[in-house]
């Protein structure tokens, strides 16, 4: 079966939605794309769009990503491919004041500058429906502090993949304790030397295997968050 | 014409080699503070270096690796020193070298050679060509400094990989390279350890030896070492494994590995083929000397299973690599071609 097949407009829109999972699971820009416009076009809202196409299909690479089908090429091809949809949507979104996740500041700490992790974690959790603020690399506690109190929000991410540098993280959240505004954010670290004890002595709430466990943690956290505020 | 080939002759003497332990977490030991650059410690601190160059080959290393893993210009950029990469590698192969040429024995000189951090075109924005410069202007140094041997390693890129190794031809080093088998049992970048032989085998004479070092813990290297000399027993493997995983205690990082633990790592990976064998994060010159200790004068057992690696020396921390990958039986609406 060839490419030439598949017309995009042609698809019924449970069709048309299915195919955009495949497409972002094989990371197809354009085809993403031009889907994303096919489903405005036939009067679909932005917000449903996000969420049943493109978070959806993300959703799917995630587990693929996390169960060792995936690897951060193909999950790359896919974030790009999901970045491009969204482009579309984000305007929109705006616009018609779609509900939000919530919100992350996320950052490689200082003295590294890997940030191949880091960026698909920014990638997938915006993929999810969260405003990401992504600090880069080589950040300084000051830099964390300073974007925690312009932004605001819900999620602290940070990210170390040198032996080196990981301890940077204790650096940070001990200087969040002595502010007193550690407990005001949920702190997710991640990168390749880290493990889930490190996690829990650096101080975090919780370390993140891949992109694809730190947007089910993000989620669970938020949940959890809401659930207290309803309760309370 | 074959060019001076050090450690080839020392594999063909000594058939087995111990290469040292862990650099960066060592270093932490001696005032290394999280964030800063190790490399510049060659001209800051070069007695520090010396040091832990001299204690591992105290302890029986046969191959010492240079203080210069993160030596391209694309890491020592964060640190300002890109404009130093040359000085800085030449002089990380100098310490290491005077500590080689006072020892008692043979001790090979190696120069370690890390990944640049960036990720290669389509998927990043480094050519392939810019990654062999920058693997060049590394290597140049590291050659002048007097390193036998171009260690490149913890690479999950196979595209990278293959940069490097053509650095190391266009310079004049022989070389070797490893990959750190963290993600499932591949590499991040998804390279499986079972075809880590074939990367670089037209570059130059092709790699003297190729393995695996970091990734998580003992036993999950020693899975991808069945994998690697499965593929090919005939290769000359390396396994430089991180010493347990890394844990904090109160303010300092330790790792869970034991000195026995690592003599018993040594010895399985002995057993299952290995030819060069280390430690990386977490290994001390007391790990090293012990799993010195455990490989002398050692008669290998049967090749070991991963069930029996497991029990020896405790659970993989990972899915191995034969277990991860995509079967093609996803269910999908019909598939592109």
């Amino acid at each position: 079966m060839s490419e030439d097949d598949i017309i995009l407009a042609e698809l019924s829109d449970e069709e048309l939605v299915q195919q955009m999972h495949d497409d972002l699971y094989d990371g197809l820009k354009d085809e993403v794309e031009e889907a994303t416009r096919i489903l405005l076009d036939r009067g679909w809202v932005p917000y449903d769009v996000l969420t049943q196409a493109l978070v959806e299909g993300m959703r799917i690479v995630g587990i693929d990503f996390r169960d060792g089908i995936l690897f951060v090429p193909e999950v790359l091809l896919s974030a790009n491919a999901m970045k491009a949809g969204m482009n579309i949507l984000r305007p929109l979104l705006a616009a018609t004041g779609a509900p939000k996740q919530g919100k992350m500041v996320i950052g490689t700490v200082k003295g590294d500058i890997h940030d191949i992790g880091k960026n698909l974690v920014g990638m997938m959790m915006e993929g999810a429906g969260f405003d990401v603020i992504d600090l880069g690399i080589n950040n300084p506690v000051e830099n964390y502090l300073e974007a925690l109190e312009r932004e605001k929000p819900d999620i602290l991410g940070m990210s170390a993949l040198l032996t080196t540098t990981m301890p940077y993280m204790k650096v940070v959240i001990d200087t969040m304790k002595e502010k007193g505004i550690r407990d005001d954010y949920v702190i997710l670290v991640g990168g390749a030397p880290l493990n889930e004890e490190f996690g829990k002595a650096v101080g975090a709430d919780a370390y993140c295997r891949d992109a694809a466990v730190a947007v089910e943690t993000a989620k669970e956290y938020i949940r959890r968050k809401h659930n207290s505020l309803s309760v309370g | 014409m074959t060019a001076a080939n050090p450690l080839r002759d020392l594999l063909a003497e000594k058939g087995v080699l111990l290469a040292d332990g862990a650099t960066g977490t060592n270093l932490f030991a001696m005032g290394l503070e999280a964030g800063e650059a190790p490399e510049l410690w060659n001209e800051t601190h070069p007695e520090r270096i010396d040091k832990l160059h001299q204690d591992f080959v105290d302890a029986g290393a046969d191959i010492i690796l240079s203080n210069s893993f993160g030596g391209t210009r694309h890491r020592l950029k964060l640190h300002h020193a890109q404009d130093r990469v040359f000085d800085l590698n030449k002089r990380a192969a100098e310490i290491a070298r005077a500590v080689a040429d006072r020892a008692p024995r043979k001790v090979i000189v190696a120069g370690s050679v890390g990944p640049t951090g960036e990720l290669l075109v389509p998927l990043g924005a480094m050519t392939y060509e810019d990654a062999v410069a920058a693997f060049v202007e590394q290597m140049e140094g590291l050659k002048a400094g007097g390193a036998d041997v171009a260690w490149i390693e913890t690479m999950s890129s196979a595209d990278e990989i293959r940069a490097a190794a053509e650095a190391a031809t266009t310079v004049g080093l022989p070389y070797t390279y490893t990959g750190s088998f963290d993600t499932a049992g591949r590499t991040m970048m998804g390279v499986d350890p079972k075809d880590i032989h074939g990367i670089a085998k037209d570059m130059g004479d092709g790699p003297v030896a190729v393995g695996a070092n970091c990734g998580v813990g003992a036993s999950d290297i020693l899975s991808s070492l069945l994998d690697m000399t499965a593929a090919d027993p005939d290769a000359i493997t390396i396994v430089k494994g991180n010493c347990g995983i890394p844990e904090f205690r109160g303010a300092e990082i330790y790792y869970s590995g034991t000195p026995p633990l690592m003599a018993e790592y040594a010895r399985l990976a002995r057993d299952a083929g290995a030819r060069i064998i280390g430690g990386c994060c977490g290994t001390s010159c007391e790990h090293l000397a012990a799993m010195r200790h455990a490989l002398d004068d050692y008669t290998p057992r049967p090749r070991p299973t991963i069930e029996e690696i497991v029990e020896r020396i405790g659970p993989l921390r990972n899915k191995m690599a034969s277990e991860s990958g995509g079967d093609g039986t996803r269910d999908r609406r019909r598939r592109r071609t």
